[in-house]
């Protein structure tokens, strides 16, 4: 287990309960289970306090922690028949952005997300899920086959941001996220969004301008990192708690501005110590949204959507 | 990634700040340090006159010099909530804005109007980068929105000049809602085949950059204005190496096939009247200065619905 920085306390008392579980297998006769037990209960109890108050900052570090569950799980997880579509037909395949044919529930769709990787060879590979111009394009061409042919689509969102780099740039990353999130605009059919972990700014808009917006508990979604805000508006780096509070990025508080539709509850701890039972809930959300935009005309999709962005903006948050 | 400190260049800084003492009478060329007699920089554009350096213009400025004899009428703005995150940095963000407010004149960074170009009619916007660097923000959505609006509604094309930090910070995740709402808008004009030009001018970058600066039907800039996503510093910051000389400069983005034109702030009406007149099938336009057009004969009527924008009662004459 990965412990964060405010998880600490927490880390002694399971290390404590496992170091006696660990002395009890070398010596025969020892039975500190009683201890064990309550030491778990103590761990659980703290756990629960921990997660019921945390801080914007400390739901950044959540959603941003290695062992969270990545588009890759849900798509393995929720989706059946997962048939990968690569390329921007332009250029390259942009390892960030996994998308292609699937199965929901037996009903085909089109799947894409970002995927960060879980290693140091797979986070390379995939760019740690910051996109180039050419997973934007891919993503483009994805939602135009799933228009054509009438496929629901289903976004898995998780990026720090598109990717900052001269070749992304020389290509075009501006005009790409323009397109893909004019692209999701313009598509008949259901497009439901999932906030996963991180949605870093207009590379997070490109897919996620959607019908129906979803974010996990413990999720973010933001105009700019915290750091990268507190460097702009404090001149400090290290203010990015004072940034992370400041700029209403936790899912619980975009629900309240009418940005995003529905908040899926995480287990206790985050995703990341029950991604089963996280990937299980997500699965339940995207089920019952799908079932809900199902059978409405292509029309009707396209104004709800573009309707629900206008209106947008005019809820703040009360005092 | 840091998108507005990067290009608030201190040099544009001090220009503005300059231009609010009316005894100073003298502009030196942040370029090749040519001291400008502040009538005969007005009289230019406020392009150097040694140089061809183009520095900032305010949105009423470039309307009194785009559209004929100087006259326009401002399109109103819905007004968006003042403060809807309640957000506060080293300052309050209402603060600020009553700053900028107060410095500019203006009530938000982007100025919406309609009038005659080469009796050409059309409906522009400006994006002030004197207001907060030109931030993104509700009122610069709701500006395009309601310009768009306008647009449809008297089938003109579409003419914006775009100038911009990038994003809204103080506004969060309400600020990135501005790029489908955006979005949505430049597609109302494209549903009611209206030309939409952006003009890009310095600098233009973030958010703004990818969204509806990038999805112009003709895309022309100004000389050497910066265009990005990132910014350059972020960029070097990520790569680790100096970029190029002239990076993500006008020239540089229509070397890349990123633009369709790079176009003298002087020579920039001639080709706007140009291009649209062509695009609407219109006969080929008189050149060069005109007179005001005279006074609208249709007053124009009251919009349909409550929520399209209102005509200004009365003219903002300039000469």
């Amino acid at each position: 287990m990965n412990y964060l920085e405010f998880e600490k306390p927490l880390a002694e008392i399971e290390g404590k309960a496992e170091e006696l579980r660990a002395m009890a297998r070398t010596n025969d006769g020892m039975d500190v289970e009683k201890e064990a037990a309550a030491l778990d209960k103590k761990a659980a109890a703290l756990l629960s306090e921990i997660y019921k108050g945390l801080t914007p900052w400390q739901k950044c570090q959540v959603a941003r922690h290695p062992e969270r569950p990545h588009c890759r799980d849900y798509i393995e997880a929720l989706f059946t028949e997962f048939t990968p579509l690569a390329g921007d037909r332009n250029f390259a395949d942009d390892h960030a952005v996994m998308g292609g044919l699937a199965r929901f529930d037996d009903m085909p769709v089109v799947v894409i997300g970002h995927e960060k990787g879980n290693d140091t060879k797979s986070r390379i590979e995939r760019n740690f899920g910051m996109a180039r111009p050419e997973g934007y394009r891919k993503a483009i061409r994805l939602m135009d086959l799933a228009h054509r042919f009438g496929l629901p689509v289903v976004t898995l969102v998780d990026t720090p941001g598109a990717y900052p780099g001269k070749g992304a740039e020389e290509r075009g990353q501006s005009e790409a996220i323009a397109r893909s999130t004019a692209k999701c605009l313009e598509i008949g059919v259901p497009l439901v969004s999932v906030v996963i972990g991180e949605g870093g700014s207009g590379g997070a808009v490109a897919f996620a301008t959607a019908n129906k917006v979803l974010m996990l508990e413990h999720s973010i979604y933001s105009v700019i990192s915290p750091e990268g805000c507190a460097s702009i508006l404090w001149k400090d780096a290290e203010k990015m708690r004072e940034a992370a509070e400041a700029l209403r990025l936790t899912a619980q508080d975009l629900l309240k501005l009418g940005v995003i539709d529905q908040v899926i509850a995480e287990p206790k701890g985050g995703a990341q110590r029950d991604p089963q039972a996280a990937i299980a809930a997500v699965g339940k959300a995207i089920g019952g949204v799908l079932k809900d935009l199902k059978g409405k005309k292509p029309e009707k999709l396209v104004k709800d959507r573009r309707q629900k962005y206008l209106d947008m903006g005019s809820k703040g948050l009360a005092a | 990634m840091n998108w507005i400190s990067n290009y608030v260049r201190p040099k544009i800084n001090s220009l503005f700040s300059r231009r609010e003492v009316p005894e100073n009478l003298w502009t030196k060329c942040p370029e090749c340090g040519t001291m400008l007699f502040h009538r005969e920089l007005a009289d230019n554009l406020n392009v150097c006159t040694t140089c061809d350096h183009h520095m900032a213009i305010t949105p009423r400025a470039r309307f009194a010099a785009l559209f004929d004899g100087g006259v326009f009428h401002e399109i109103a703005v819905t007004e968006p909530l003042p403060d809807p995150l309640q957000f506060r940095d080293q300052k309050r963000y209402p603060d600020r804005l009553r700053a900028a407010q107060r410095e500019t004149g203006e009530k938000g960074a982007m100025l919406v109007a309609e009038g005659e170009m080469g009796r050409t009619p059309i409906v522009a916007a400006a994006q002030d980068f004197s207001f907060m660097a030109g931030s993104m923000g509700m009122q610069v959505g709701n500006a395009i929105i309601a310009g768009a609006q306008r647009a449809v509604k008297l089938k003109r094309p579409f003419v914006l000049f775009s100038a911009a930090g990038g994003a809204r910070m103080q506004e969060g995740i309400l600020s990135l809602m501005q790029m489908p709402r955006s979005t949505i808008a430049v597609q109302m004009l494209k549903e009611a085949g209206l030309p939409y030009i952006v003009v890009l001018t310095h600098p233009t970058t973030g958010g703004v950059t990818a969204s509806y600066a990038m999805l112009g039907d003709v895309q022309i800039a100004e000389p050497n204005a910066l265009i990005c996503f990132a910014g350059p510093r972020v960029i070097e910051q990520t790569i680790r190496e100096k970029l190029p000389e002239g990076f993500q400069r006008a020239e540089y983005l229509l070397d890349h096939g990123m633009l369709d034109r790079v176009t003298h702030r002087k020579a920039m009406k001639d080709e706007l009247v140009t291009i649209l007149r062509m695009l609407t099938g219109q006969p080929p336009a008189v050149k060069g200065e005109l007179p005001s057009p005279p006074e609208p004969a249709e007053p124009d009527a009251a919009p349909e619905q409550s929520s399209a924008p209102e005509p200004a009662p009365k003219g903002d004459a300039k000469a």
